[in-house]
């Protein structure tokens, strides 16, 4: 096998872990930058819609080096998708497969759940939810609590801050309820 | 007025090397699926290590880091000293935690996620980076009214 093809696997938790890992370093080397990305999202109501609301009156422009960062995110996922793509379907626990036969999930081909998520799914009951609801409770959830995975659970736990730790339990906790709890009735709308 | 000029000029050159991290960074969450939607349901049924190996050798590798550029004063490539800030607990950490968590089961993404999946073709994850957007515009416009 060579590395082309060795790179197109999917990468296992011990080579892409270590590598967000060193994000931190990379950030702070690089420019004294703290990692963390659901503030990008508070840099675009600065910059775009401030409203003259406290929250959103800083000088944004001062951290346009994470709005860069993200748009490199972006262009990172379609490099990998479009150049390093694994050409085989996602593997995924058998027990998943079948819990989410029933509710007719059978497309594996993309890492989105594209029988879930795409724009004719927006005007359905369960798409609606899916993507608009979903992505508020991301949004005013990961700004209430003051960061994200990366900003809290990497950033924050590396930093050895307690408030973090807190913050990360709390993602897990909703997470863990989303999932085996409510996730069940939204997916039968 | 030129210095003004130039030097913003700097600054968005600048920019581009946190670019490149981003890049680096969008290509491992793709690789390692860990924007995926079914990745994150198998997390949370607890049916794979995967996530919990990624976030656990994250925050290992994030923690060595730290210490040694502590240890060692390391400083930025621009002969800056490295600083950090303390985060305060307040009860948004649990509320929005818990919230932000509900969001995470559904839509399977974190914030960073929701660029790499837009970036892989799925355009219909702009609707959901939009309301991610709009729930950060709301919780501004209500955040002193809200417990912290």
């Amino acid at each position: 096998m060579n590395l082309i093809e060795l790179i197109k696997q999917p990468w296992p938790w011990y080579v892409a872990g270590p590598l967000i890992g060193l994000t931190v370093p990379a950030l702070l080397i690089l420019g004294n930058k703290s990692f963390g990305i659901s503030s990008s999202l508070r840099h675009v109501c600065a910059a775009c819609m401030p409203a003259n609301i406290p929250f959103f009156k800083y000088d944004w422009k001062k951290e346009l080096w994470n709005l860069f960062f993200v748009a490199g995110i972006l262009v990172g996922g379609f490099i990998a998708a479009h150049f390093l793509a694994n050409p085989e379907p996602m593997v995924v626990h058998p027990d998943l497969v079948a819990d989410l036969a029933k509710y007719g999930i059978t497309d594996y081909s993309n890492l989105v759940p594209m029988q879930l998520m795409n724009w004719e799914a927006l005007t359905t009951p369960r798409g609606f939810v899916m993507m608009v609801v979903g992505g508020f409770l991301v949004g005013f959830g990961t700004r209430y609590a003051g960061g994200c995975t990366s900003g809290h659970a990497i950033m924050g736990l590396s930093t050895l801050q307690w408030p973090s730790l807190v913050a990360t339990i709390c993602f897990m906790i909703g997470g863990f309820t989303m999932v085996n709890v409510i996730l069940p009735y939204i997916l039968s709308l | 007025m030129c210095v003004n000029e130039s030097h913003i000029e700097h600054k968005w050159y600048d920019n581009l090397k946190y670019m490149v991290v981003g890049i680096m960074f969008g290509i491992v969450f793709v690789k390692a699926e860990i924007v995926s939607w079914f990745r994150i349901q198998e997390m949370f049924k607890l049916q794979s290590f995967h996530m919990y190996g990624v976030i656990g050798s994250a925050v290992m590798v994030g923690v060595i880091s730290i210490w040694l550029i502590k240890k060692f004063k390391i400083k930025t490539i621009e002969g800056e000293e490295i600083t950090f800030h303390p985060k305060t607990f307040n009860k948004g950490q649990i509320i929005g935690g818990l919230l932000f968590g509900l969001g995470w089961g559904i839509t399977g993404a974190c914030p960073g996620p929701l660029f790499a999946q837009i970036g892989t073709g799925a355009t219909a994850i702009i609707v959901t980076l939009l309301s991610a957007i709009a729930g950060t515009w709301v919780y501004g416009f209500f955040r002193e009214k809200l417990p912290h």
